[in-house]
């Protein structure tokens, strides 16, 4: 019998990831790696870790490869530490992977974005069990009632690896991934104090997000975790709001999903015109003090 | 220290690429081919620890078609020592290139396997963690600063809120992140020194069954032509009228 084992790291990881689950339309329990595990998204069995610290991805793996046994499909929602953990897992399960899935054609159909989003690939799997990851925001959110029959579960994993330091920046704003407003900046941002005031100061006055491109983290203009694209976070905000970002095709593989682009950028010719759904050609230290003034915010 | 770094030929990341129209396969007519960019960080940083400690060696490798060898040559410019090209014609998914990889390492026997984090074709993010799986061997993802300290290594590792640090002893898997450095400007001197560099052919030594095949490529849905507002006031009443503001 075909079940899957849905891996979150935490509660609201959880729910995400949940949509994607109901979708599937196999059975499935749901095992939160830190908090109590919901009973009302829809799962058999609502299991909690109850780790109060996550792992290195070689102990938290074994301590999976653990509790993995009878499940067909295993999955989490795609972000940097699933893909850290779920490929291992995959490797010592010796499993069929498919990575940031976008649509289920069957149970064992899925399609992915590729080369940057710029193919969508269709992926058969030929061999069980598989590890999924996939990018919530292509399977909405899940229904919730019932009742999941809640458990402890305990992860017994070893590994060698070992954390020396962690550093965690998260600040008041949303996450980025769930933020119903993203406001991203790219190079022209000059320096972090900059994009902190023009960038991080819309994105207060709209309650959303901040983000950047790989140019302006590059530069040090923005921190790491804010990088958004092919190989940064990929978003699905309501608004997204380009500011100084060329439109590369690295940075949209990870803006697609978002219901409506608006693009600022003082190059009329500039390629994220071609897809964004509002564009202004302006200079963007015009643009956003207006924005702002106008909003009164 | 013994350092294998495996690569990947890979269509140009800056290239805009498409389906074949019927849907097999991404056309490549008139497309140039790279190092995977993260595949090529890896080299440079290999080479850099053997720049800092001399009797550190690295060998690159790369599975695929013949025509990886420009890929080789390349990584040979920018410092490795030597180079394999595993050729098989089989296209490969991730646990295939994991399991080639493993036994390669089991008979190199190297203290650090540097790899890119993805390729910037299939974008899977998969292959290293297969292989420190298979290994057994601890391992770092998204490596932005790595430090050889004693028989491990310190590994900076972006994180999806930050970063962390992690200590892995020998032996030890790390994949690359886009900004652990900033690979050279290849000098033509390196260039010439690299076509008299070893080069091993061999078959695949593993050929395992595929666990995944793509059966469709196509391209994504077009985004509805968007427009250009005039001003800020434009841009704000087009913003009420979609309720978003
Ligand atoms: C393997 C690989 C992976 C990558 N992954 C990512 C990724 O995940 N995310 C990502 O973003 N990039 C990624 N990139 C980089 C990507 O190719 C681009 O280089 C990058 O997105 C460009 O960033 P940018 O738009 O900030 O800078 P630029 O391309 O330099 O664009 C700056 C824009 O700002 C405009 N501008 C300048 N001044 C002003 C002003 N005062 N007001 C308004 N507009 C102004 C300019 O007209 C220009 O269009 C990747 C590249 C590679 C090779």
């Amino acid at each position: 019998m075909s079940k899957l084992l849905l891996i979150a790291y935490d509660p609201a990881d959880g729910l995400q990831g949940a949509g994607f689950a109901q979708k599937l339309g196999l059975p499935f329990d749901l095992l939160c790696l830190t908090g109590v595990a919901p009973t009302d998204v829809g799962a058999e069995r609502a299991l909690s870790a109850g780790l109060d610290e996550v792992p290195p991805a070689d102990a938290l793996a074994s301590g999976l490869s653990g509790v993995a046994g009878g499940y067909t499909h295993l999955a989490a929602v795609s972000a940097m530490r699933s893909k850290d953990v779920l490929a291992r897992l995959a490797g010592l399960l010796d499993a069929a992977m498919v990575t940031d899935v976008i649509a289920i054609e069957s149970p064992s159909v899925f399609k992915r974005p590729i080369v940057a989003g710029s193919i969508i690939a269709t992926v058969e799997v030929l061999a069980t069990p598989v590890v999924l990851t996939v990018r919530p925001a292509a399977f909405g959110t899940p229904n919730l009632g019932g009742a999941s029959v809640a458990e402890s579960v305990a992860l017994a994993g070893s590994g060698t690896a070992k954390r020396l330091s962690i550093s965690a920046r998260g600040g008041a704003r949303p996450d980025l991934t769930q933020a119903k407003v993203v406001v991203s900046g790219g190079r022209p941002l000059k320096d972090a104090a900059t994009f902190e005031s023009v960038i991080g100061g819309l994105a207060d006055a709209l309650g959303g997000a901040a983000g950047a491109t790989r140019a302006a983290v590059d530069s040090g203009i923005a921190p790491n975790e804010l990088q958004v694209g092919q190989t940064g976070k990929i978003v699905a905000p309501e608004l997204y709001i380009a500011a100084g970002v060329s439109g590369s095709t690295q940075h949209m593989a990870g803006i697609k999903d978002s219901k409506l682009i608006v693009a600022i950028n003082k190059d009329p010719d500039a390629p994220i015109f071609d897809n964004a759904d509002l564009g202004l050609v302006a200079d963007l230290y015009d643009a956003i003090p207006e924005i702002r003034a106008k909003l009164g915010r | 220290m013994k350092i294998l770094v495996p690569i990947k030929r890979v269509v140009d990341p800056y290239a805009k690429v498409k389906p074949l129209p019927d849907g097999t396969g991404i056309d490549t007519t008139g497309v140039k081919f790279d190092i995977n960019p993260f595949d090529e960080i890896a080299v440079e940083e290999a080479v850099r620890m053997k720049e800092r400690d001399a009797s550190t060696e690295v060998i690159v490798v790369s599975i695929g078609s013949g025509d990886a060898e420009e890929q080789l040559r390349k990584a040979l410019a920018i410092g490795a020592d030597r180079a394999i090209l595993i050729e098989t014609s089989a296209e490969l998914d991730s646990p295939g290139v994991a399991a080639e990889l493993a036994a390669l390492a089991i008979e190199l026997q190297p203290d650090v396997i540097l790899m890119g984090k993805q390729a910037t074709d299939d974008d899977c993010n998969q292959a290293g963690q297969m292989l420190a799986a298979k290994l057994g061997w601890p391992q770092a993802t998204f490596a932005c600063k790595v430090e050889p300290c004693g028989n491990a290594l310190h590994v900076t590792r972006e994180t999806d809120t930050g970063d962390e640090t992690l200590e892995l002893p020998f032996p030890c898997l790390v994949t690359t992140d886009l900004r652990l450095n900033e690979p050279r400007y290849i000098a033509l001197p390196g260039i010439i020194k690299a076509r008299s560099k070893p080069l091993d052919r061999r078959p695949a030594a593993v050929n395992q069954a595929p666990r995944t095949r793509t059966t469709r490529y196509e391209a994504p849905a077009a985004r509805p032509p968007g427009r250009k507002v005039a001003s800020v006031d434009d841009l704000l009443v087009a913003l009420k009228e979609r309720g978003v503001l």
